[in-house]
């Protein structure tokens, strides 16, 4: 009895491995762009892993789906295309530079850039109130740095 | 009855941190010493009354009281004790609990820590740090209550999700939670600071150790939550850039930035509303933290205990604090006057750049994190962003920062020269060079990843290394040795934290350029080569363990000569309580190279499904981070804090027996 409940707990329990050996493609250059690929779709019934790291039956689905593509002579972006085109672009884990994506991907350096900025009128004005030296701005500098103040 | 005991405790902490808001702060304003010495005993009570209620919590999860609802959703009569007591925390309301509980600590040290501080500094920081507290329990209280009681107590309870039934993350919480709620020591002396409208050196040796046990506490918390997911998830990942894990960063590279800056201040008496700033943001990204993972706004591996109806309150209560402190920073950081002068190139130029780094990336990351919730608001898009973004977006800040790092930590305050900065960094340069060149033709495939994180972790190490040789001071080696002891420990503390950051840079590059995976269908006795390994299954076979079944295989790895290099047992184990699998890798650690080894099911046509990894470099990861969190220490126990304040001391032994 005890023998048929451990049985049956073994069968109950779903895969414990993300790409299964019968996934695998037999050519390894394919094999491996179908793992690039799989690293870059989300599986949508997951909490934000990847169709390669994920358990589900939905991304093992995707997995195969992708290989198939592979196999029948796609293109990577093709592949990606393909499915986007199914899923939407939720499954792009890294987004698209397009549309409002832009302040996405353009803060950081934006910010970057404005912070470094506003530093250097902070260390130009910390430095030089030493008073007038070596280090004194030219008068070109000094408008400038009037303006960037606001004065 | 205990359970209701917690419950009165628990209001009654409630009513006393209302007393330790509004009397030391009134106090303060009117210069009423009786009144502002009040905060005291209060800090001293309120942590009491919480301590005794999260007791009382602890004691019904120890003893199985299933008439208590918390513990009938989170624990099982058959869970090993420490997983008992971890269920505590490993839950919504008991994790608030831990929250409030921490928070209280905190203030109870200041209160017994901080005689040496300004009287109505002392009662304005105690007294923010009561509202905090009130904001909390009042949170806890009305929507959170971990003592509510079931009318039917069922037989037994649902326990807790077996992912979490381990060793690493039983205690990955509470050093997080120390870290979160340590950060709010610098905000309430940050905001205590804005009311008195004095920012200054006496200050900054105050707010800098909390910081730096903060740091420390979330270093060691990141580090234990990361080598979980890699032991335990199952294929070795160490960091996913999931909302939960970004939570816990965004603190960390603030906490970083503001430590950095408060040495600013201390030593220099600039950078004083910057530090201010930072500070308020630091605790502000713990509270965003608390609020991504409390609510569920956006939902993740982590998120266990989610509850949409909570969010709006942790929203009110980050609302009220983050945006109240900056509204009082708009009107007084004007007040703050800085002394220093300093140069364009210098020390002080140079923690500037680190600060830039630090709170940029960081800001990456928070926009990264809830870009998915603002497109759907604002667009109407449903898109996600997953690791390939933040791996392009944050890693050139790290690049730059890990260039940037030795010149700034050999540059000298006020005015440094570039070109007398670059000779003593000579041979840590023609180091990185070297290391990274034996990486390029050491390795098999040709990536550019691999040799350049190592480029730059040698000459971190390096840096690090001529960072320490040049504090000796001049003359021959034997007397430069016999200097070393006198070092003071903050200088040993900053190149150990410094090289720490060189091991984990050279850890995660190494691991992601150069794993190794081989999946395959594995037959009994049938060996199967992965690399310079010979692996082979000998026995699979069913065993149960304590609250659960499993499939444990029999795996033994020989290395080119047949020599056995490990005998791994990697397992397949079924929770039947929540019908849950879980795969425990069995992993072979080493130096150079982690053998990681799964089992997976069985397979129709005989054999079982198994994956073998080969993981080089994955250890340096944590040691790296325990070697920056023992750099912090160091730091910590330097003098000058063990003059200034003996309570950091205390906070950092308590993280010593964890490691």
């Amino acid at each position: 009895m005890k023998r048929l409940i451990l049985a049956l707990m073994i069968l109950a329990a779903s895969p414990a491995l993300a790409v299964n050996p019968d996934e695998v493609l037999d050519n390894p250059a394919l094999e491996a762009r179908a793992r690039d690929i799989s690293a870059g779709l989300r599986c949508v019934v997951c909490q934000g892993e990847n169709i390669d790291e994920s358990n589900a039956d939905i991304a093992r689905d995707l997995r195969l789906l992708v290989r198939e593509r592979l196999v029948a002579g796609d293109t990577n972006e093709e592949v990606v295309d393909f499915i986007v085109e199914r899923y939407g672009e939720y499954v792009l884990m890294k987004p698209t530079t397009g549309g409002a994506n832009i302040l996405l991907w353009g803060a950081g350096p934006a910010l970057f850039i404005l912070a470094a900025l506003g530093a250097m009128v902070y260390l130009r004005r910390r430095s030089t109130s030493t008073g007038p030296g070596s280090d004194g701005l030219s008068k070109d500098e000094q408008a400038r740095l009037d303006e960037l103040l606001g004065k | 009855m205990i359970a209701e005991l917690g419950h009165v405790a628990l209001v009654l902490a409630f009513g006393v941190a209302i007393v330790q808001m509004v009397v030391p702060f009134v106090g303060a304003q009117k210069g009423w010493s009786g009144w502002m010495a009040m905060a005291v005993p209060a800090a001293s009570l309120q942590f009491l009354l919480i301590a005794a209620a999260f007791a009382a919590l602890t004691y019904s999860f120890v003893t199985s009281d299933f008439s208590v609802r918390l513990v009938t959703l989170n624990s099982h009569s058959a869970k090993p004790m420490l997983y008992k007591v971890s269920g505590v925390w490993g839950n919504h309301e008991g994790s608030m609990l831990l929250w409030v509980l921490i928070v209280a600590l905190f203030g109870a040290m200041a209160s017994w820590f901080g005689s040496g501080l300004p009287p109505r500094l002392k009662a304005l920081a105690l007294s923010v740090q009561a509202a905090i507290g009130v904001a909390f329990l009042a949170f806890i209280l009305f929507t959170s209550n971990p003592f509510l009681r079931l009318a039917q107590p069922p037989f037994d309870g649902q326990a807790l999700n077996p992912l979490l039934q381990d060793p690493g993350l039983a205690f990955h919480p509470p050093f997080l939670y120390l870290g979160y709620v340590g950060l709010s020591m610098a905000f309430s002396f940050a905001v205590a600071a804005l009311i008195e409208g004095r920012v200054d050196a006496a200050w900054a040796r105050w707010v800098r150790p909390w910081t730096l046990a903060a740091w420390i506490f979330l270093t060691i918390g990141i580090a234990l939550g990361s080598w979980w997911a890699y032991y335990e998830l199952g294929w070795g990942g160490f960091w996913f850039w999931d909302p939960v894990e970004n939570a816990s960063f965004m603190p960390w590279l603030f906490a970083a930035a503001l430590l950095h800056s408060a040495i600013v201040v201390e030593k220099r008496e600039a950078l004083k509303s910057w530090t201010i700033l930072l500070a308020i943001l630091a605790f502000g990204f713990s509270l965003i933290g608390t609020f991504l993972v409390r609510s569920g706004v956006i939902t993740s591996v982590h998120a266990f205990a989610n509850d949409p109806e909570r969010g709006v309150f942790i929203l009110m209560i980050l609302g009220v604090f983050t945006g109240g402190a900056l509204t009082l920073y708009a009107f007084r950081a004007s007040t703050m006057e800085a002394k220093g002068v300093f140069g364009m190139v210098s020390r002080e130029s140079a923690l500037v750049f680190n600060n830039i780094l630090l709170a940029v990336s960081s800001i990456v990351v928070f926009i990264g994190t809830i870009w998915p919730l603002v497109a759907e608001m604002f667009f109407d898009r449903k898109l996600s962003v997953g690791a390939p973004f933040f791996e392009a977006a944050f890693t050139p800040f790290m690049v730059v920062l890990a260039i940037a790092l030795p010149f700034g930590a050999l540059m000298p305050w006020k005015r440094a020269k570039i070109g007398r900065l670059m000779r003593p960094l000579v041979p840590a340069l023609v180091l990185a060079v070297l290391v990274a060149l034996l990486a390029w033709t050491m390795q098999t495939e040709r990536t550019i990843l691999g040799p350049v994180g190592f480029l730059l972790g040698a000459w971190l190490v390096g840096g690090a290394a001529t960072d320490l040789w040049s504090r000796l001071g001049r003359g021959p080696i034997g007397g430069r040795l016999g200097r070393m002891v006198r070092l003071p420990r903050a200088d040993w503390g900053r190149v150990t934290a410094h090289a720490g950051l060189g091991v984990v840079f050279m850890g995660i590059s190494g691991l992601m350029a150069w794993q190794i995976e081989d999946i395959r269908v594995a037959q009994s006795a049938a060996p199967f080569e992965v690399a310079d390994l010979t692996v082979t299954m000998n026995e699979v076979r069913q065993e149960q363990g304590p609250n659960y079944l499993t499939t444990v295989a029999d795996i033994t790895v020989r290395g080119e000569d047949g020599n056995v290099i490990a005998l791994l047992q990697p397992e397949k184990r079924v929770y039947p309580v929540q019908a849950m699998p879980t795969t425990e890798a069995a992993i072979h650690n080493g130096f150079w190279r982690d053998i990681y080894v799964v089992i997976g099911d069985k397979q129709d046509g005989g054999g079982y499904a198994v994956r073998t990894f080969i993981k080089p470099f994955a250890n340096w990861i944590w040691a790296g981070s325990l070697i920056m969190a023992l750099g912090g220490l160091l730091s910590l126990s330097d003098r000058r804090y063990r003059v200034a304040a003996g309570a950091t001391r205390r906070t950092a032994v308590r993280g010593v027996p964890a490691e």
